[in-house]
């Protein structure tokens, strides 16, 4: 791909972005949130067509193709919202779209036999008859990559495939990946994180603003070298600073004793979790996801119904305060999903920015329209959020600013937060916002507050945790301090395989 | 993701815009079918409507019923809520302004009288709102099926209580009030003769003007518009759903009593069985051309308004049903160019390879 550029609207996706992949190579793609990778990786798999560039597969113009010509050559994509039926079989999904039939009825045997063949060859073991509603996500993640091998595609183009996965699984994809390329296959691998990129991939071709920036080889290369070409300016990784313990000896701040919570189905998704928070202390909770830790975080925020137990802030009992209440009481809480939770996405900025905290934009009984407008200028600024108009709906940013929308609200604006539950803060966000969000945890635990932080990625729960806590199908299973804590001794916990 | 094109309220203004466009030529079409110049009956149209003191009258007093069933149900969609129960909120809001008229003694000073009966009107209409903004807040009860029921169960309830008690004898309405009249336009000028405008349209405007400082001015308006765009978002911003709920439908139905006053305190001084013609039912569309803002659905309340009064000045020359066909187009160009809608077809657009 050579001189790729895309606009949307006003806005410039690509600029003169370049892309080169040689045959049975892993190739990864970095960059911050919104630098033109998704964008790129859509018109290399045939869902958009480029303003200006050529694309060229096995030496083939195939530029402006769409999606079917792009799957009859060979390049399949797979989401990072999986696009599976969860209704039907592993093999149902598979043959979906193309479905063998003999005298107008379904015949999936000859499809069985392939794809227990297929599975064979490349080590994605998946039983072909169990329901997908019923698996894993590392499993619906097997699946994805199946299907795209199954309509023989021989490039993969993979879209932050480990955000959901447990580091077991993650192990397992690489195994997989590799396997694939000694196939002769191509991969093309679009993440986030920088020692994946090491791990995994032989290059990495750098996007920045659009642009390609940059393409080095991995052998040699080092976190820090990837994350400057990414961001253009030196970063801090997260490095290990599990605070002063000089408040380890304070009373807790947040407690919860015993707490069980039921989903819908009547299941213990939390079944007897008790933990403690001292203020000026992050506790981190690890796990696969699924394992009851949305649930304990909604159940401390008020916003899930509690079976059993009791949480204290502060010593009071707050089990049965609802929500509004414990705002006032100094609770800060990022939830896990800023689409559905955290932002009203038709809203703008300055509305969202005081979401939860109206009352304190009410004078006399009406809302303070200008008030709202200096606390979302000032915000905008204290934790650049871009574009800086703060009249944009909230669907127009980036995730990585919406997520800075979310954090800035939680915790800008000289508010006194006692107790923050921070849920996945930096899930899908770019690598210089990950490091502002990281500084706001640290700020708020250094300020005092008892901070709760539940992350699928270890590195930052290792990195910024006091203390780690595992938990597994609803209870916790494990507990260490952060500064001896390493991902190795944790996954056996994550996975229950040391219970 | 780019900005939209153009200020915001081109964006707004835009579709109902082009609606009212798209509804002329299917007019012109329309006209021509029955062999007559478009020209002549548009004209007629506008001089039977806003081109004479009697046709404006009547535009306002039409698009004053309007403009209250209409806000009633932009409350409610504000809130991610449809009221189906306009009309029968309508009707209990006339019935209370009747009742608290006839209980007031002849001669009550107006500015005690006419506050009392306001306030039964709304008070008539936010009970029959609150009955499925309670269902709906303790129990889930889907509340458009519960105002759809509510609807049958009112208007029989009202009815009876005036066909068996209250009605003067031969007719099917009630004694004339005795207290708290609103004044007719007539009374204001002598040009209005005969026709029913009269000060309630005063009352619409402020309840236009209100609607629009509670919705966008207040916290319980920040609130309920939470609700109605994010539920999950509203209640981690620690608003209650069911509380939420519960008063966007009362104030619905306040809203919608409120242009039960109209016909009864303004118009005829009596309450009568059907006075509200489903203006009640027609306030979905007002609220859905005006795009539930209450300024627009202001200007919508007064093009219903023009095409129903229009469609009698014209009926000599057309079927004055011709003007529900276009009050129908109005409504379907204008679903068909909200914003979700186009985003919707523009995503469709560019993936044809």
């Amino acid at each position: 791909m050579a001189g790729i550029a895309k606009r949307y609207g006003a806005v410039a996706a690509n600029v003169e972005a370049s892309l080169e992949v040689g045959r049975g190579e892993i190739h990864a793609i970095c960059g911050e949130n919104g630098a033109g990778k998704s964008t790129l990786m859509k018109i290399l798999s045939g869902g958009a067509r480029p303003d200006a560039g050529t694309v060229v597969v096995n030496g083939r113009d195939v530029t402006g193709w769409g999606t079917a010509e792009a799957i009859a050559a060979g390049v399949g994509m797979v989401h990072q919202h999986f696009q599976l039926v969860p209704t039907l079989t592993v093999a149902e999904n598979l043959v979906l779209g193309r479905e063998p039939t003999a005298r107008g009825r379904l015949v999936l045997a000859p499809a069985l036999a392939e794809i227990a063949a297929l599975c064979e060859r490349t080590g994605l073991v998946i039983d072909p008859v169990r329901r997908v509603g019923d698996l894993t996500v590392g499993e619906a993640q097997r699946v994805e990559i199946l299907k795209a091998l199954f309509r023989g595609a021989r490039t993969l183009i993979l879209d932050e495939p480990t955000a959901v996965l447990s580091p077991p699984e993650v192990t397992d994809l690489w195994r997989v990946l590799r396997r694939l390329r000694d196939d002769g296959g191509t991969i093309v691998l679009i993440t986030h994180k920088l020692d994946e990129v090491l791990a995994a991939a032989s290059r990495v071709t750098v996007m920045r603003a659009g642009r390609t920036v940059g393409r080095l080889a991995t052998a040699g290369a080092t976190p820090a070298d990837i994350a400057r070409a990414m961001v253009g300016r030196d970063v801090a990784l997260a490095a290990r600073d599990a605070g002063a313990d000089a408040l380890a000896t304070a009373p807790p701040r947040l407690v919860v004793r015993d707490l069980a919570v039921a989903d819908a189905a009547g299941r213990r998704v939390v079944d007897g979790v008790s933990l403690t928070v001292r203020p000026g202390e992050i506790v981190g909770i690890a796990g696969v996801e699924g394992n009851g830790q949305t649930e304990l975080v909604e159940a401390i925020a008020g916003l899930a119904r509690v079976r059993g137990g009791q949480v204290t802030f502060d010593g009071a009992d707050v089990t049965a305060w609802p929500v509004a209440r414990r705002t006032a009481a100094g609770l800060a809480h990022i939830p896990e999903d800023r689409h559905a939770r955290g932002l009203v996405l038709d809203w703008s900025v300055a509305d969202n920015l005081v979401l939860g905290q109206q009352h304190r934009f009410t004078r006399a009984g009406r809302l303070d329209v200008r008030g709202i407008a200096a606390h979302a200028a000032a915000q905008v600024a204290a934790f650049d959020i871009r574009p800086g108009d703060t009249s944009l709906p909230a669907r127009a940013l980036s995730g990585g600013n919406q997520q800075k929308v979310v954090v800035a609200r939680e915790l800008g604006g000289g508010r006194d937060v006692r107790v923050l539950l921070a849920a996945q803060p930096t899930r899908g966000v770019d690598v210089g916002a990950i490091e502002a969000i990281h500084a706001r945890l640290r700020a708020a635990r250094d300020a005092g507050a008892a901070v709760l932080l539940v992350s699928a990625d270890l590195g930052e729960l290792l990195a910024l945790s006091t203390r780690v806590l595992v938990m597994y199908a609803g209870r916790l299973v494990h507990e260490v301090e952060g500064r001896v804590a390493t991902p190795e001794g944790l996954g056996p916990h994550m996975t229950g395989a040391a219970a | 993701m780019s900005r939209p094109p153009g200020p915001r309220w081109a964006e707004a203004l835009l579709p109902p815009l082009v609606a009212l466009a798209i509804a002329l030529v299917v007019g012109d079409l329309l006209i021509l079918t029955f062999g007559q110049s478009p020209r002549i009956v548009w004209g007629v149209l506008l001089e039977g409507t806003w081109g004479n003191a009697y046709g404006m009258g009547q535009v306002l007093y039409k698009a004053t019923t309007l403009t209250c069933t209409g806000l009633a149900v932009a409350v409610a969609l504000r809130a991610g809520l449809f009221n189906i129960a306009a009309e029968s909120q309508l009707a209990a809001g006339g019935f209370g302004a009747a009742m608290a008229g006839l209980a007031l003694p002849a001669g009550a000073p107006a500015i005690l009288a006419v506050p009392f009966c306001l306030g039964a009107a709304m008070t008539a209409g936010a009970i029959v709102g609150a009955v499925p903004g309670g269902l709906k807040a303790k129990a889930g009860a889907n509340e458009v099926i519960v105002t759809i029921c509510l609807n049958f169960l009112v208007l029989a309830l009202l009815n009876w209580a005036v066909a068996e008690h209250l009605h003067v004898p031969d007719s099917l309405h009630t004694a004339t009030i005795r207290a708290g009249g609103l004044p007719r336009l007539a009374d204001v000028h002598a040009a209005f003769r005969g026709s029913a405008g009269n000060a309630t349209v005063l009352v619409a405007v402020a309840a236009i003007v209100a609607t629009w400082w509670g919705l966008f001015r207040t916290p319980g308006g920040y609130a309920l518009r939470a609700v109605g765009l994010s539920p999950a978002a509203a209640e981690y911003g620690g608003v209650s759903l069911g509380r939420t709920w519960f008063r966007a439908l009362v104030w619905s139905g306040a809203l919608a009593g409120l242009g039960g006053v109209n016909y009864v305190l303004g118009y005829k001084r009596y309450y009568e069985e059907g006075f509200g013609f489903g203006a009640g039912f027609l306030g979905i569309a007002v609220a859905l051309v005006g795009r539930n803002h209450p300024v627009g659905v202001g200007i919508a309340a007064l093009l219903f308004a023009t095409l129903s009064q229009g469609g009698l000045a014209v009926n000599a020359l057309v079927p004055k049903q011709m003007m529900d066909v276009l009050q129908a187009v109005v409504i379907l160009a204008v679903v068909a160019s909200v914003p979700e809608v186009r985003r919707l077809v523009a995503q469709a657009v560019p993936r044809r390879p």
